[in-house]
């Protein structure tokens, strides 16, 4: 199926344009003083991403972005900043050396990766016909629920754990102060 | 049948998109004390991979790259509810998200 949403001249510039916003909005997600401008600039990456997903035809994948990571955990990201009202952290960095050896460790792994990246031939392209409608909802439900139906429902145990270690973590006992 | 994208852009440059977008989680929780924010750069660098495990997917014609990244924003949206309320308990005995109040977990 031909991905009617994207013109293919602007395939291109649309692909730089997101990637360009994605990566300003991540640096500004992690030097912005407040976290709640952090958050904001997170949502706006996650929905470049999502731009990035439509552009790859995986609509199911853009639209599970949309709704897990930009709605349900940003939205739980947020409710627990304004829950602990947290305004301003002018002592929340580091120490001059900590962020200058962050940044170069940080900045040390980036050079090194594109570097071997570089080297490596990537020749599994040329082995199989890309096929367009893979990231559709109808072939990755029959691929989730054909090959991959044990792990979907072990997935559900997973989030029953964390719902009960969620609930367990946040219960206030009878002697605890209110905050 | 073919994608555009896939004719236009070629794979390398979303390996090196994700790899920066990696890279910037990282500095962000080394260079971060809040706990919320390194959380924050926690789920950017599980981005990263999801958006290099799409384009592989997308690249070689194969689902299975989309069925974990599917899985992957499962394990985050539960590690996201464990890691806040595990945030909120700190806040709530110590006043603050600050990780550095944890190191007196050390003795």
């Amino acid at each position: 199926m031909y991905n009617a949403l994207i013109m293919p001249v602007l395939a291109d510039k649309i692909f730089y344009f997101l990637t360009f916003v994605a990566l300003l909005s991540a640096l500004l997600v992690v030097f912005s003083k407040k976290p709640m401008h952090s958050v904001l600039f997170l949502i706006i990456t996650f929905f470049c991403l999502s731009g990035h997903y439509v552009l790859l035809n995986a609509q199911f994948l853009a639209a599970v972005n949309i709704i897990v990571y930009a709605g349900a955990i940003m939205v739980l990201f947020l409710f627990t900043i304004m829950f602990l009202n947290l305004k301003n952290e002018e002592e929340d960095k580091r120490s001059a050396i900590t962020q200058i050896i962050a940044t170069v460790s940080g900045g040390t792994l980036l050079v090194l990766m594109v570097a071997v990246l570089r080297q490596t031939e990537m020749n599994l392209v040329a082995n199989r016909e890309p096929i367009s409608n893979v990231g559709l909802v109808e072939s990755l439900g029959k691929v989730l629920f054909r090959d991959y139906l044990l792990p979907f429902e072990l997935a559900s145990v997973l989030f029953l754990a964390a719902m009960v270690g969620a609930v367990m973590l946040g219960k206030r006992d009878p002697g605890d102060k209110v905050i | 049948m073919d994608l555009e994208i896939i004719k236009t852009i070629p794979l390398e440059h979303y390996i090196y998109f994700s790899t920066a977008l990696f890279c910037i989680g990282i500095i962000g929780v080394l260079m971060r004390r809040n706990a919320l924010i390194m959380f924050m750069c926690v789920e950017l660098m599980l981005n990263a991979t999801n958006l290099l495990l799409t384009a592989f997917s997308a690249y070689n014609g194969d689902a299975s790259g989309q069925v974990f990244v599917f899985f992957i924003m499962v394990v985050a949206a539960a590690e996201v509810a464990v890691g806040l309320a595990i945030v909120v308990m700190i806040y709530r005995n110590s006043r603050s998200t600050d990780i550095g109040l944890l190191s007196k977990l050390k003795w």
